[in-house]
């Protein structure tokens, strides 16, 4: 059995950052896509702890955790977004989702 | 003018205008407050404003009598200029091309006519007033009754009081409307209803000839008013038989047959004895209809200048006298049998009108408006007594039941068939006698006419009586139960009627027997001047004026012997056929010439040949003539003609509409409009590619472009 | 969706990984296995698999959750505890649990029953296939960018080092402390931003 390198876990990271975009890039639901989001974060902080691991020192983790904040600052901005709308439109479908189309 | 000088010497006269006024006041009484006072009340404001109106009349006739001292002179009261202006602000061009001012005033005349007419007008009047305070009295609407009497009466006035033509046409129609509103009182009944109606159209003709002639006047003289026009007829200036002036008054007499219901506008007055009993005495048989015979008498300066109308009047006259009494001879509705009598009476008075003898017409006029009103009243009381019951076949033996009716009836009966010694029989015979004597004879056809009538009054009238008072009792027993005679409220005013039934015909008394015929008198200065014009103009002619002196010629006696004696006939003719009436009794005309009598039962088939005729109310084949094929004609027309162009012209609009639609859609917005548009759509295809409004296909694109620049970069 | 249902599946991988941090005294032999990597990695992306293609929301996010368990255990096998322990506590814990909340609110039956993909859903599956393969493809050709060894990490002194980088030693400032400050001022910014949005009357 090979040992796990940090190939592996950019192979992990990949795929779920590819499930994240196929998310994002597919599904109507704003929510699903709000989380399909974040398993693209979550791939990229694997990576992420995968160099720092790699080169022995923290930086991977601490900018993971800046990751982290980000993502909860996205989570909170962008699910207020999904409440306003729905608010005035009934809907969480971001097809709908199309005035600046005019 | 004396008058002006004088006139505010005399109490009443100066206040003449007050006179038509007292029963407006009930009459607004009435529409304002009536439904919410007690009937005592109602009677009290009623009956009272015409008593007032008929004492403040006494006083003012009194007043005119020392006023004229037997002058004649008219007394004239305007109150204000009503129509136009009284500066000649308004004016219009006359036939001879000079300019006239238009006005009309609400003034008042006064003179030995209208004097008359006022008297027996506000004096009938009052009694009926308080007859039908005991007539009506178990009837609804009983405020309403007593207002429209009271409105007639104010018009009545009006008419009589007028100073011109105009303020006279108020109360023409003014009577007119009442009449309507009285025939349709118990508007609830078709039959009143349409009579009503019928009343009123047929008047609407009469109406439009008054209007049409007296504007004729105005336009050809200047001036509606009588004191103007009289004083210029008078002078001399027109000849005999000028035709404009015949025009005007074959006009008027227009109006005047449809007033005084006389042929070919009768029609409507036998029907009008649907309205209450008093109305039918009132209006229809001693004031309204003979208002027609007033505005003849009033014009009586052009119709002496218009001998073809003169003719005209006499002919119409003699004709309806006889036609209309031939009716009533076989009628069975008591108050259709007055109503024809009254229709041929009133034959009687355009007659003597027509021959010229405008007083004898007049008398006529005067007494009877007593003898008819006592025999409509009576026949009133006599329904009243029948429980409602109108028709004679049903009636018999009443003569110990209600003894006053009977013995004032009696009394009407004697006066209209001119028996001597009461009112009909003066009048009557005066008539007669100048039918005969007027003009050389020119009218003696006339006289065996009017000898007929007399003939025939008598019988019919005679029928009346005994079909009623004598014979058997033909009613039912529960109507003949309750049989009584009337409340002192409707036998009073008989009693008062029958007096002046026989009185009347003594203020007329003429020379020949032995009088000096006082009213001829009193009314000879409103028409001595015809019979000086006629002399100067045309010898031959001879007028009222000048007739008194021919009464000395023997023929008189002989025709006035001829007259009576078919009085007598008549009523023994009457007498033998009816007298003794059982239940079966036969009609005498009935018996000997059946169609004839079939004919005179349906009235001559004049409403129906009307109905054919006019109205267009049967159709003759499959044609409607008359009004109604008017209508129907102009219907066709419409719907065919104007509603065919009209939608010839919609077709074509919609046509062209179409044509211009398809070159609007199709040409100038498919091609110039939309084409451009759709031009630069197609063009800006390849751009909205990347703008169609899908964020996650900006994410798409963003993805790819990714990956495109990183293969590109990777390996390169 | 009940959040007492979230707790435990919260609460047990968090066991699992502190059983794994007691049960590794020596951190220069890991006992990580590469089957317990492989486990952890499957279920990673299943479960991210099935975030894309549930119909309900709330499975999606519980989905979410395990994905998210099982980057932590990931992290554990870094040798990252502290970053483990975050991803459990603020994204496991916090933000998911505002998921929750907003699918709850936003929860209509409507959007379950009509059509879950977008029209072109097939070209971003293509794209999404050649961006895999384009990582796939850089991992191939880079491989020999990325050494074969694991660098050792002093494991029990991970938080305080990390706190260091962030927050300073005694007497000077951290390397990213002025980052860290802004990204408590992105918070705050967030904070107002997401209030503003969603108070229907300020």
């Amino acid at each position: 059995m090979v040992p796990i390198t940090t190939l592996h876990y950019l192979v992990v990271a990949a795929a779920l950052f590819v499930l994240g975009v196929v998310g994002v890039l597919t599904r109507r639901n704003v929510v699903i896509i709000l989380m399909s989001i974040e398993l693209i974060l979550n791939a990229v902080n694997l990576n992420l702890v995968a160099f720092s691991r790699m080169w022995g020192n923290l930086h991977g983790q601490v900018f993971s955790i800046f990751i982290v904040v980000d993502a909860a600052a996205e989570a909170a901005v962008g699910l207020g977004i999904l409440i306003a709308f729905f608010r005035n439109k009934e809907t969480i479908n971001v097809d709908e989702i199309d005035l600046l189309k005019w | 003018m004396h008058s002006a000088a004088t006139a505010g010497d005399f109490f009443f006269l100066s206040r003449i205008w007050l006179i038509p006024l007292f029963p407006a006041f009930g009459a607004a009484m009435m529409f304002f407050f009536g439904r919410r006072l007690q009937k005592a009340t109602v009677s009290a404001i009623c009956v009272g404003v015409v008593v007032v109106a008929f004492l403040f009349a006494c006083f003012t006739v009194n007043d005119y009598t020392h006023f004229a001292h037997g002058t004649g002179q008219p007394f004239e009261k305007i109150v204000y200029t009503w129509l136009g202006s009284g500066d000649g602000h308004l004016t219009f061009l006359k036939k001879d091309g000079s300019a006239a001012a238009f006005n009309a005033d609400a003034g008042f005349l006064l003179d030995p006519l209208s004097a008359i007419w006022l008297l027996f007008v506000t004096g009938v009047g009052m009694l009926i007033h308080i007859y039908s305070v005991g007539y009506m009295a178990h009837e609804g609407g009983y405020y309403r009754f007593f207002g429209y009497l009271n409105l007639f009466m104010f018009a009545m006035l009006t008419l009589i009081l007028a100073n011109n033509y105009i303020l006279m046409f108020v109360g023409w129609e003014g009577v007119g409307l009442c009449s309507y509103l009285l025939i349709g009182f118990y508007f609830h009944r078709k039959s009143a209803s349409d009579a009503a109606n019928k009343a009123f159209i047929v008047n609407r003709i009469g109406d439009a000839g008054f209007i049409l002639g007296a504007l004729t006047l105005v336009w050809y003289l200047g001036s509606f008013r009588f004191t103007d026009l009289n004083p210029l007829l008078r002078s001399g200036h027109f000849a005999i038989g000028d035709p404009v002036l015949t025009a005007a008054a074959l006009l008027l007499f227009v109006g005047a047959c449809g007033k005084s219901a006389q042929l070919p506008l009768y029609v409507w007055l036998p029907d009008a004895m649907e309205g209450p009993t008093p109305v039918s005495a009132l209006i229809h048989a001693a004031t309204m209809v003979t208002a027609g015979v007033y505005m003849v008498a009033r014009s009586n300066a052009i119709f002496v200048l218009a001998p073809t109308a003169m003719k005209t009047v006499a002919i119409v006259g003699a004709l309806t006298a006889i036609f209309a009494a031939s009716i009533g001879l076989v009628q069975n509705d008591i108050k259709r049998v007055l109503a024809y009598s009254t229709v041929s009476q009133l034959g009687y008075m355009f007659l003597a009108l027509g021959v010229g003898a405008f007083a004898a017409g007049v008398f006529h006029v005067f007494t009877h408006a007593f003898f008819k009103a006592l025999l409509f009243l009576g026949s009133g009381s006599v329904i009243h007594a029948m429980s409602g019951e109108q028709d004679m076949k049903f009636m018999g033996d009443l003569r110990q039941r209600t003894p006053t009716t009977f013995w004032t009836m009696f009394i009407g009966m004697l006066a209209i068939a001119g028996i001597p010694g009461l009112a009909g029989f003066f009048s009557k015979d005066e008539i007669l006698w100048q039918s005969w004597s007027s003009e050389g004879g020119a009218y003696r056809v006339l006289w065996f006419v009017g000898f007929a009538t007399a003939l025939m009054t008598a019988f019919y009238m005679g029928r009346l009586i005994f079909l009623t008072f004598f014979g058997k009792p033909r009613m039912s027993h529960e109507v003949e139960h309750h049989i009584h005679e009337s409340p002192k409220s409707m036998t009073v005013p008989l009693v008062i009627l029958a007096i002046c039934s026989v009185a009347a015909g003594w203020l007329g008394v003429p020379p020949s027997l032995g009088g000096s015929n006082p009213f001829g008198k009193f009314l000879e200065p409103v028409f001595a001047k015809e019979a000086h014009v006629m002399q100067v103009e045309e010898p031959r002619q001879l007028a009222a004026g000048e007739k008194e002196e021919e009464h000395t010629d023997p023929m008189e006696y002989t025709l006035m012997g001829l007259s009576v004696g078919a009085a007598i006939v008549g009523l023994g003719l009457a007498w033998r056929a009816y007298a003794h009436a059982g239940k079966d009794y036969k009609e005498p005309i009935a018996q000997a010439a059946p169609p004839l009598y079939k004919v005179l039962y349906n009235k001559w088939f004049v409403d129906e040949a009307y109905d054919y005729a006019f109205t267009g109310r049967r159709k003759v084949g499959d044609v409607r003539l008359g009004v109604l094929g008017l209508g129907e004609a102009s219907s066709w027309f419409d719907a065919k003609i104007i509603d065919g162009i009209v939608n010839d012209a919609g077709w074509v609009t919609r046509a062209v509409a179409t044509l211009s639609t398809w070159w609007d859609k199709w040409i100038i917005d498919g091609l110039l409009v939309n084409g451009p548009a759709v031009l630069s759509r197609f063009l800006s295809y390849p751009a909205r590619l990347f703008e169609w409004g899908l964020v996650q296909w900006y994410a798409l694109v963003m993805t790819a472009g990714l990956v495109g620049f990183a293969v590109y970069y990777v390996w390169k | 969706m009940n959040p007492a249902l979230v707790i435990p599946a919260l609460a047990h991988p968090s066991r699992m990984a502190a059983a794994f941090i007691d049960s590794a005294p020596n951190p220069a032999a890991p006992i990580a296995t590469p089957w317990f990597f492989y486990g952890l990695a499957a279920a990673a992306v299943i479960s991210g698999l099935l975030v894309i293609t549930r119909r309900n929301a709330v499975h999606s996010a519980l989905s979410l959750i395990v994905t998210l368990l099982s980057v932590a255990g990931l992290y554990l096998m870094l040798y990252a505890p502290f970053v483990a322990g975050v991803q459990i506590i603020v994204y496991a814990g916090g933000i998911m649990v505002l998921f929750l909340f907003v699918i709850m609110l936003v929860n209509i039956e409507r959007v379950s029953k009509e059509r879950q993909f977008n029209r072109i859903w097939p070209v971003g599956l293509l794209a999404s296939c050649a961006l895999l393969a384009l990582f796939m493809s850089a991992i191939q050709k880079g491989k020999s960018l990325f050494l074969d060894r694991m660098v050792q990490l002093p494991e029990g002194t991970n938080t305080q080092q990390i706190a260091a980088a962030l927050y300073g030693e005694t007497g000077k400032m951290g390397q990213y402390t002025f980052a860290f400050e802004i990204a408590s001022l992105l918070l705050l910014v967030a904070i107002l931003g997401a209030v503003i949005m969603t108070k229907k009357k300020i």
